[in-house]
């Protein structure tokens, strides 16, 4: 959080296993590139392309041309700390990004996480060319040039057969780890016109992601549209499990056993809650829901997987603790969301008080089990 | 199972309105005209589909009409069965649906006379709540105004998805004349489907609809906090009616989280969201979705930091619980006092003056 942090009376044995732990290696299942110049996917794009971009740029499913519906707290939503010395926003160069975040946090295994692509856009075959141009770029300017990290495959969310087709193309690079979502679509995930991302990442191997945020033209709020950015930023919390209640009900993961799915920056405090309002419910309603076979909390516990960036921070540990425990320590994947201003400190995140075998999980272990990287 | 004590309040009824026409004889000449003339078909909500299970409890479906729509059965099979002293009348019938703000508030003073008339005068028991026609403010107000004369009205009632958020400026001279009248104001579940019922669009079923009911709760709960609506109404309270609360601790580390980062956007916000719920929203019990055993449940009540939240409801006739299971396994005797009598008083300021039989002017 870019936030002044008060300091708070520490026990020392709490000092002591934090500092033990500080450069540890890590994974961050959340990082956010971004392009110096507005120009820079050119080189990936149709000359026809380049002319639609001049002429009509890219219209979102809401009103604002040139920046987010909501003013964030910080420029680009990310760290003032964070600007390269070369110039262009913050997280547009790799070498900044080794500098200020990969070395010192000892990041062996980096997810990225492009946002401001061609989703939630709405020419779907402008959204098409810029996805894969994305994806071109990844490995051109990241990928390749830092074994560390590894890009996300990201495709045109509201057109199921681009989106699949661009996931066979990719299918196999070991530059890609993930699929990529938003949460924020035109429709709920579950909803078929999204089945076939589901049927290419399952055979390609994939996880999908699914990173709060994105333009679906539905209001942040099942009551309209609220006043404030804050409103926005908690409110992907309930997006979040507004997305997960659709795919499992719709039958998502009975019909894709292998499926796995990570829930990004959306908080995991919520999970057990929700699986616990879903089973209750679906003992009542599940006449409704005929394929359902199991339990929706079942298809939870196998199928989702959730990045810990912006930490659930209660005022009390064992509070998360004892949620954590309710979740399942094997489920949990570290981010920080570099370069955005609510990033997580990894040498502050996780309180003292987790074994051993479960911070390493957390910190690490997961990540390299789920996404296959040894 | 825990075991409900005596003079209990129970906070969320469901009296159902046989059908459109029962309202006629509250109508004036124009809107009965309009009723019959149009042909208008009875406003029931898909948030509770007549024969869903959530709708009613089987054993308390009747062999004929609407679950709900007995006062007989209502006081067979929850206020006699869990001896409460009050019981709270809110009223889902579709009249926040039509799109029309002369319409609504012509059904909503019919719905308020109705249940004045036909529940209120009839067991002494029974409280109710004022439906509002929540398009127009001005008109909302005036219903207040009106209802609240009647000491038996204890809340002004909304539902969670409308229009506008609720903490939007706009409503804001609803929430001073409930706080005026010492009304509470209780947000229940449900949609008027002007929005699509979910966040994220509309999605297929029932059951998904019913679930994201407490997403909405959440979204409400921001709206209404980063606003300031109680910052500028101190003394406000506000029930979440049919909501959940399981939900509730995470939800508030999240928005405590945001609102450290970035309070310089709302600044009249000057107490910490967690210090605002405490004193000022509460939900009511059923439904629990709760963890599969009973010490899991006591430690999200240790999550909850807070003993006076909950306040007790059957939501008769809806299908929460079964037999007389109302409460959840394992609570103390302490707890169950304060869900079932204590905070309820405490909340609803006019249960505590003891109101009179009045009738509605």
């Amino acid at each position: 959080m870019n936030v002044q942090f008060r300091d708070r009376p520490e026990p020392a044995s709490t000092a002591v296993a934090k500092t033990s732990h500080i450069k540890a290696a890590i994974a961050d299942c959340d990082i956010h590139p971004a392009r110096a110049t507005k120009t820079e996917l050119y080189p990936y794009l149709a000359k026809r392309w380049h002319e639609h971009l001049e002429t009509y740029d890219k219209r979102p499913y809401h009103g604002m041309m040139e920046g987010p519906p909501y003013p964030k707290a910080q420029p680009n939503a990310s760290r003032r700390d964070a600007y390269p010395p070369e110039g262009g926003p913050q997280g547009s160069s790799l070498s900044f990004m080794q500098k200020q975040h990969l070395d010192p946090n000892n990041v062996v295994l980096g997810v990225l996480n492009p946002l401001a692509t061609g989703q939630g856009i709405r020419n779907h075959d402008l959204a098409a060319a810029i996805c894969s141009a994305i994806n071109d770029w990844q490995i051109e300017k990241w990928t390749s040039k830092d074994k560390r990290l590894k890009g996300s495959i990201v495709v045109a969310n509201e057109d199921g057969a681009a989106a699949a087709a661009e996931i066979r193309t990719r299918a196999g690079d070991k530059n890609f780890v993930q699929v990529l979502l938003l949460s924020r679509n035109v429709e709920p995930l579950g909803q078929r016109r999204y089945w076939p991302i589901y049927e290419a990442a399952e055979e390609a191997g994939l996880p999908v992601g699914i990173h709060a945020f994105g333009f679906g033209g539905n209001p942040i709020t099942a009551s309209g549209w609220p006043s404030f950015y804050i409103e926005e930023m908690v409110g992907h919390a309930q997006c979040q499990q507004t997305v997960l209640a659709s795919l499992v009900l719709e039958g998502v993961f009975e019909r894709h056993p292998t499926l796995k799915m990570i829930m990004i920056e959306a908080g995991f405090g919520w999970a057990p809650s929700l699986s616990w309002r879903l089973d209750k419910t679906f003992e009542r309603l599940r006449s409704e829901v005929p394929h359902l076979k199991r339990r929706p909390s079942e298809y939870i516990r196998d199928h989702i997987w959730w990045t810990t960036q912006p930490m659930e921070d209660p005022e009390q540990r064992d509070h998360l603790f004892q949620l954590i425990d309710w979740i399942g320590w094997d489920r949990l994947l570290f981010a920080t969301d570099y370069p955005h201003w609510d990033y997580d400190d990894p040498s502050r995140v996780l309180p003292a008080g987790a074994s051993d075998a479960n911070r390493d999980a957390f910190y690490l272990g997961n990540a390299r089990k789920l996404y296959g990287i040894v | 199972m825990t075991s409900p004590i005596a003079g209990g309040v129970d906070c969320d009824l469901h009296p159902a309105v046989p059908h459109l026409t029962s309202l006629l004889p509250y109508l004036n000449d124009y809107w009965r005209d309009q009723v019959t003339t149009r042909g208008m078909t009875d406003l029931v909500s898909q948030s509770y589909p007549s024969n869903s299970p959530i709708t009613a409890r089987p054993d308390w479906r009747p062999s004929q009409g609407k679950p709900g729509s007995s006062l007989d059965d209502m006081r067979k099979q929850a206020l006699d069965v869990f001896k409460v002293s009050h019981g709270i009348c809110n009223p889902l019938y579709g009249v926040q649906m039509v799109f029309s703000e002369d319409m609504a508030d012509a059904f909503c003073r019919a719905l308020n006379d109705w249940l004045a008339k036909e529940w209120l005068d009839r067991d002494e028991r029974l409280r109710g709540s004022i439906v509002i026609p929540v398009q127009s403010v001005e008109k909302s107000v005036a219903e207040i105004e009106r209802c609240a004369q009647d000491r038996r009205f204890v809340q002004v009632l909304m539902l969670v998805m409308g229009d506008m958020p609720l903490g939007k400026r706009a409503y804001w001279p609803i929430y001073a004349a409930a706080e005026r009248h010492g009304l509470v104001v209780g947000i229940h579940a449900g949609s008027n489907y002007h929005n699509p019922p979910t966040s994220v669009g509309w999605g297929s079923y029932h059951i998904e609809d019913y679930v994201a009911q407490a997403q909405a709760f959440q979204t409400q709960l921001t709206s209404l906090i980063v606003e300031g609506v109680f910052a500028r109404h101190q003394h406000l309270k506000m029930v979440m009616l049919e909501s959940g609360f399981t939900w509730l601790p995470p939800f508030l580390w999240r928005l405590h989280k945001f609102w450290r980062g970035i309070r310089m956007e709302t600044p009249w916000v000057d107490r910490a969201p967690l210090e605002i719920v405490r004193s000022n929203i509460r939900f009511s019990l059923q439904p629990i979705d709760a963890p599969p055993d009973p010490p899991m449940l006591n430690r999200l009540f240790d999550h909850m930091q807070s003993d006076e939240l909950l306040l007790f409801s059957t939501d008769y006739p809806h299908w929460q619980f079964d037999e007389d299971k109302a409460l959840p396994e394992g609570l103390s005797s302490d707890l169950v006092r304060k869900i079932m009598i204590d905070n309820p008083l405490a909340t609803y300021g006019r249960l505590r003056q003891g109101a009179t039989k009045e009738t509605t002017p």
